[in-house]
């Protein structure tokens, strides 16, 4: 929303905070996973479920073998914390830090539903307490500290907890000489029932990473669909290598508010990894079954 | 000076300031002339501090968003001696809506950054209404290197709806020159003052929000997106902007409570639009003092103390305990 007075008639938001409607689990445009009820972490249950980029009726257990990707197009679905955790680390050795850290809500703030009310429903239908998961862990052999967001919980939004989550995974990591891997999935950005103390937490994190990054840290961001707004202005962009999952939408302004601003269709395959990678700012676009060994391979190329 | 128009709770205030100009021009006044002109002067300074002691955040919002208040080339003006616009990003060209440059300050030499929404339409139209692309971000983080080397103190005027949303500004990384933006900032060796002199829209205000001291004008605001965004998403219409911005607890006075920002700087009754001069003798009073502050201090304090002043924002519960 770039106009003072008469403001435009639709969408305006400057999207830090959520640009796309943080509707219940799935983010419907954001992370279009598939129709059918959704119950628990935005992953269909039933025999089958439906591609949402083909269209084509897949049998959920083979999409659930090959890590929740489409066995007819490749589309690279929805995939929760605790599943990333369990594909990209190796097994048992997830040592999962700050678990205790509880969101608060220091705006008492109440839109249609109280924030109170929302992250308890949230917790209890992602099995999440917030939308972070950061820890210790293996990946090959190689240990390294390890941070995820998943974008069924408050559409993967950045809060306090997430924020201090995250930055103490980044503090730790430069005493212990790790290398930080975070895996984004955040269509909400920074959190908007947080207030400025979402925003802040952008600060705080990039402010860590700059500490790490003069310590000799090596950092290794891996984007997935949705990764927007002020999550995408903070960590994940400032990874030494970017790494997005193929089709992933990636940016800062939400594609609903540019086109309400400019008033124009948006270019095909706009805010895609692929368009990101075209544009200079992805180092590699990596396929999820690909991603173990490829981060490996990038920590021993770094010599850490 | 005369407010915006369409601000309701300023009318009142526009009538009784039209009426003391009436009873200024009468130039032979009776006793009891002299007696009306003081009495609604004091009438419209009880009003004026009634009505700006109960704006709401909404209320402020649309303060922030006066066209009449001052903006960055006032500040240019009015504050500082001497300013030397620096154009180049070496990169794409030269933002419009972000500018950077020397200035001097009370004789003191400084790098100012600040956005500026344009006075006129012609001129608010090339700084896309204050919203600044990836290029204005670039020239910027270019100019605080640039100060750090040379050992001068950086002074940030924020002024942003938000940076721009649009196709250009994502082809060239909006989101990464946003968050290299906030980590150069928070290890420069060299003092950093931000001031939010009307709008601080999300990552756009953020951008060269990073600082030792971080302050807001009285009746400036910050938040996490705009008022109008959030409403969209979270009322499912723009036209619930006032609830958003009450629920968002924008207005300098909650930001310094939550611990988000440092100092809020006084304005003059009725709002910086009702006298630039006084606005900006307050801010360079700020400026100077704080820069005289920092200083002192040795570099490496400096660095240290801006991390932990970020460090500690944020609220959460630890281990269940509040
Ligand atoms: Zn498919």
């Amino acid at each position: 929303m770039c106009r003072e007075s008469p403001l435009p008639p639709i969408p305006t938001a400057m999207s830090i905070g959520q640009s796309i409607p943080p509707t219940a689990a799935t983010p419907e445009e954001a992370a279009p996973v598939a129709a059918t009820p959704r119950p628990k972490r935005g992953v269909p249950s039933g025999l089958w479920l439906r591609c949402d980029e083909c269209g084509e009726t897949v049998f959920r257990k083979e999409v659930e073998q090959l890590m929740s990707v489409c066995p007819v197009c490749g589309r690279h679905m929805y995939l929760s914390a605790r599943d990333r955790v369990k594909f990209v680390l190796d097994e048992g050795t997830f040592d999962e830090w700050d678990a205790d850290l509880m969101p608060a809500d220091p705006l008492k703030f109440a839109d249609k539903k109280p924030y109170a009310e929302r992250v308890v429903a949230e917790q209890k239908r992602t099995g999440l307490n917030d939308a972070a998961l950061t820890g210790a862990g293996m990946i090959r052999g190689r240990r390294v500290a390890f941070g995820v967001t998943d974008s069924a919980f408050i559409m993967g939004s950045m809060g306090s907890v997430v924020g201090e989550r995250l930055t103490r995974l980044v503090e730790r990591a430069t005493e212990q000489n790790l290398p930080v891997v975070i895996v984004s999935g955040s269509g909400g950005g920074a959190r908007m029932h947080e207030g400025i103390l979402s925003l802040m937490q952008m600060a705080k994190v990039s402010a860590a990473l700059a500490r790490y990054g003069e310590a000799g840290g090596l950092f290794i961001s891996v984007l997935t669909n949705p990764t927007m707004g002020g999550v995408a202005a903070s960590f994940a962009s400032l990874g030494d290598l970017v790494f997005a999952e193929p089709k992933a939408l990636i940016g800062f302004a939400g594609p609903r508010t540019i086109k309400a601003t400019l008033r124009t269709e948006l270019p095909e395959g706009f805010q895609t990894s692929e368009f990101l990678l075209e544009h200079g700012y992805i180092d590699r676009i990596v396929r999820r079954s690909d991603l173990k060994s490829e981060i490996a391979r990038t920590i021993d190329y770094c010599g850490k | 000076m005369s407010a915006g128009p369409g601000l309701e709770f300023e009318q009142p205030l526009q009538t009784l300031e039209a009426e003391v100009r009436r009873l200024e021009t009468d130039a032979e006044k009776t006793p009891q002339q002299h007696e009306e002109l003081r009495a609604t002067k004091r009438r419209l300074a009880d009003k004026t501090r009634e009505v700006y002691a109960g704006l709401d955040a909404w209320d402020t919002v649309r303060v922030a968003r006066l066209q009449d208040r001052p903006k960055f080339t006032d500040y240019v003006e009015l504050v500082f001696d001497e300013f030397v616009e620096l154009h180049g990003d070496k990169f794409y060209g030269d933002d419009r809506a972000l500018r950077t440059g020397f200035a001097k300050l009370d004789g003191m030499k400084v790098m100012l950054v600040g956005h500026h929404k344009g006075k006129t339409f012609k001129e608010r139209t090339e700084c896309y209404f204050g919203c600044a692309h990836p290029e204005g971000y670039r020239k910027s983080m270019s100019k605080m290197k640039m100060a750090a080397k040379y050992g001068m103190p950086i002074v940030c005027l924020i002024d942003t709806p938000g940076a721009y949303p649009g196709i250009g500004a994502e082809e060239r990384g909006q989101a990464q020159v946003i968050a290299e933006s906030m980590l150069l900032m928070s290890k420069l060796p060299t003092p950093i003052i931000c001031v939010v002199i009307g709008e601080g829209g999300s990552g756009g205000a953020l951008g060269i929000g990073v600082g030792d001291r971080v302050a807001v004008l009285e009746h400036a605001y910050y938040s996490v997106i705009s008022p109008e965004g959030c409403a969209g998403i979270l009322w499912k219409s723009h036209d619930f902007a006032d609830k958003a911005a009450r629920a968002l607890q924008l207005t300098s006075k909650r930001l310094q409570e939550l611990g988000a920002i440092d100092d809020v700087i006084e304005e003059p009754l009725g709002g910086a639009h009702r006298d630039h001069y006084q606005m900006a003798a307050r801010l360079k009073q700020y400026l100077v003092k704080q820069l005289r502050e920092l200083s002192e201090k040795p570099k490496d304090q400096l660095v240290a103390d801006r991390y932990e002043k970020f460090r500690k924002i944020g609220q959460f519960l630890d281990g269940g305990a509040a």
